[in-house]
């Protein structure tokens, strides 16, 4: 694809992608706590606060939960706000993910998905950001390094869009993505800039009637996070739905206006197909397994077996009908999860594929494969295998275990 | 540090427009909402309030309506200090980037003994090491209040509260009210205060100065709650008296470390015969009256010695003797 800007090509980790993202972003406000494996992140930003490259107050919080509270109220102050954080950094924010999406604050974190204690793990699955599904927060999954860093810019435009103003958290996988040095290709600072824009802020109606920009102001004096008891709450979550629906539209429109820049497109922005047009036999993941399903998939393909992939680049807002369409043809559809749901009968994207293809044409065989938990490596083999199984059971046309543990000592 | 002398005259007062406004739906004798309509009256300027969740929050912003004629955010119980940073964070960048008109916008953090002394003190430590510009105010009604009546570490020594009741075992709390005030003069910040709002002219001079000084700033607030205390609704103001002139609540400053005695409770120090017994604050408090009974004795005698025991400690470091 033709790019309208002239690239640089850098070695680059994906949090070191994520922070050069954020750098040329104009961001206003970080409040950042450190936790392996987000902390390049936070240490490449610390460089270039003291080195001046960045007009940015850098708040070095206490703690994760302040380093939202922080965000949040510096984005309702007028600023442009980002953090970034992993596994229980992003479990101590919890409660403060529901208040920075229920006060419409469009804050963009970088997730750096880590697995959850207990035991201590440090490294990749995706509990952290599955467990905040409910959040209120958009969620992006990045394959690699170059699409963290092109997500990160995406997510300004995404959370700050006057009919999203939501929160937006891009998630990659930690070590895998944040700590592989992969070719990046950087906009110039300018483009970036460009393409970011100034923070724009909706006009609202204030107690006193006055049509003022959203935002603490001492003329316009507004009060914000008020309690809203029976009569008003239902009506506030109402209106976080509604945000979560035009942002289906905005992530594509994003995607679109990006790929016009970049020339980098990540398939309609929601969910990225791959080879999925006849497909038979498909699986549906999220992030960096997603490379190396791609390549067993054109392995596949060169032995005459119609294999696809479905990339979910978004996961909240879950674009139902994009899912349903991109699995037509697909006759047994293997959704691999990189979390657990414990007693909920399989992991949360299998839930949510099998609840999309709940009105399909053609009822599917969905079968689910948890994987990679703590780190577990997964190999290209082991992979493979599931399109194997597939193939199974369309041969037979029996499912035999709906649930199953890949590479799990059992 | 400022060091002009303020002169709050009754008459200023009644003519600055209130910031907290009526119409709330604070308790009769709320000592809390008292304390907050008159320390807004001594904001200087653009001001900003950020509040934890709590009394004076869910009070004040029952949707659609507000008690708050100035910018005001409430996230979270424990998050008032993070909430400062994150506002005083965005003022700086924004006026550096032409953003914000104001020369000076004042920012101040609003909890209450919960939000200070328990949930929030993670997030005010942080704030404070931190060295943001706001003035944090704690308005200690000295229990959870909001939830029932339920003890924190600000509740004092022998007071019943629904998680602290006056059993035929347990007498109340057990433990000491946590010295909060010195635990923030001990993180070396510029200002810290302790006010009564029956000294009103002393609290209004003290967040004007906790404003002005550049930096953090932290007021500790003495504020009756006759729900909790099962105190009349009509004596909040003669308890925040008493509670002074017993030297169960002491008025001092700390600037820069230098701690000193504010005048009524100087007054007391250099006329010694002027204490009063603790009894004189406790009794009529219903979360005491366990203390008053005969199996009370004890207990009663001991806040009298715990009191006495705190106030020479602070008379030392306020470098006088008794």
């Amino acid at each position: 694809m033709a790019s309208l800007v002239k690239h640089e090509k850098n070695a680059m980790s994906g949090d070191e992608a994520v922070a050069y993202a954020a750098k040329q972003s104009d961001v206003d406000v970080v409040a950042a706590y450190p936790i392996t494996p987000q902390t390049i992140i936070v240490e490449k930003f610390s460089e270039y606060v003291a080195n001046g490259e960045v007009e940015t107050e850098f708040v070095c919080v206490e703690s994760e939960h302040s380093a939202m509270a922080a965000c949040l109220s510096a984005s309702v102050t007028g600023a442009r706000a980002f953090t970034a954080t992993a596994s229980a950094g992003l479990a101590l924010m919890h409660e403060m993910l529901f208040v920075t999406s229920g006060c419409r604050a469009p804050v963009v974190m970088a997730v750096v998905n880590r697995a959850l204690s207990a035991p201590l793990n440090i490294h990749c699955d995706h509990s952290d950001s599955m467990a905040q599904r409910d959040s209120g927060w958009i969620q992006l999954y990045a394959e690699n390094a170059q699409e963290a860093y092109d997500s990160i810019i995406q997510a300004f435009r995404i959370a700050e869009d006057l009919d999203v103003l939501l929160p937006v958290m891009v998630g990659l996988d930690g070590f895998t993505l944040s700590h592989t040095l992969e070719n990046v290709e950087t906009l110039p600072d300018d483009a970036v800039k460009k393409f970011v824009g100034t923070r724009r802020l909706p006009n609202v109606l204030t107690h006193e009637g006055k049509t003022v920009p959203f935002k603490l102001d001492p003329d316009n004096p507004m009060t914000m996070g008020p309690i809203a008891l029976q009569n008003y709450y239902f009506e506030f979550k109402r209106q976080q739905e509604e945000a979560m629906k035009n942002a289906l539209t905005v992530i594509q429109q994003v995607n679109d206006e990006f790929a016009e820049l970049s020339g980098r497109k990540y398939g309609n922005g929601l969910v990225d197909a791959y080879c999925l047009d006849d497909a038979e036999i498909a699986a549906v993941c999220l992030g960096s397994t997603a490379g190396t399903m791609k390549t067993i998939v054109d392995e596949l393909r060169q032995e005459g077996v119609k294999a696809g992939l479905l990339r979910l680049r978004t996961f909240r807002p879950l674009s139902v009908e994009e899912i349903r369409s991109a699995l037509e043809s697909v006759k047994a559809i293997a959704v691999m999860d990189k979390s657990m749901s414990f007693g909920g009968y399989g992991g949360a994207v299998f839930h949510e594929v099998r609840h999309a293809l709940y009105e399909a044409n053609a009822q599917p065989f969905v079968v689910n494969y948890i994987y990679g938990l703590g780190g577990r490596d997964t190999s290209p083999r082991e992979l493979r295998g599931i399109y194997e199984d597939l193939q199974r059971i369309l041969q037979t046309k029996r499912v035999e275990n709906p649930i199953q543990y890949l590479g799990l000592r059992e | 540090m400022a060091t002009e002398e303020w002169k709050f005259t009754t008459k200023d007062i009644a003519e600055k427009p209130d910031l907290f406004l009526s119409g709330h739906r604070a308790c009769a004798g709320c000592g809390p909402a008292t304390v907050l309509r008159m320390i807004m009256k001594a904001t200087r300027g653009p001001t900003i309030v950020t509040e934890a969740t709590g009394c004076m929050e869910v009070v004040s912003s029952i949707y659609p309506y507000t008690s708050w004629a100035v910018p005001w955010l409430h996230t979270a119980f424990e998050t008032a200090a993070a909430n400062a940073s994150g506002i005083e964070a965005a003022l700086k960048i924004l006026k550096k980037k032409g953003k914000v008109k104001y020369e000076h916008v004042d920012v101040i953090a609003l909890a209450g003994d919960g939000g200070t002394y328990d949930i929030g003190i993670q997030a005010l430590s942080g704030a404070v090491e931190r060295g943001h510009d706001f003035l944090f105010v704690l308005y200690d009604n000295e229990a959870y209040m909001n939830t029932g009546i339920q003890r924190s570490g600000g509740t004092p020594h022998g007071a019943a509260t629904t998680t602290s009741p006056a059993g035929t075992v347990i007498p109340g709390k057990l433990e000491y009210k946590k010295p909060i005030a010195e635990i923030m003069v001990a993180h070396e910040m510029p200002y810290v205060a302790t006010a009564s709002p029956y000294y009103w002219r002393d609290m209004l001079t003290k967040v004007r100065k906790g404003l002005e000084v550049e930096g953090p700033a932290f007021l500790h607030v003495f504020a009756p709650c006759p729900r909790g205390w099962r105190s009349d609704p009509a004596k909040s103001i003669e308890y925040s008296k008493l509670a002074v002139e017993t030297c169960v609540f002491p008025l001092w400053e700390s600037i820069n470390g230098q701690c000193q005695l504010s005048t009524p409770s100087k007054l007391i120090a250099l006329a010694p015969q002027k204490k009063k017994l603790v009894t004189e604050y406790l009794k009529g408090q219903g979360r005491f009256s366990h203390m008053f009974k005969p199996q009370g004795r004890k207990l009663l005698e001991e806040v009298q010695r715990v009191t006495d025991e705190r106030w020479q400690r602070l008379l030392s470091k306020c470098g006088m003797k008794q």
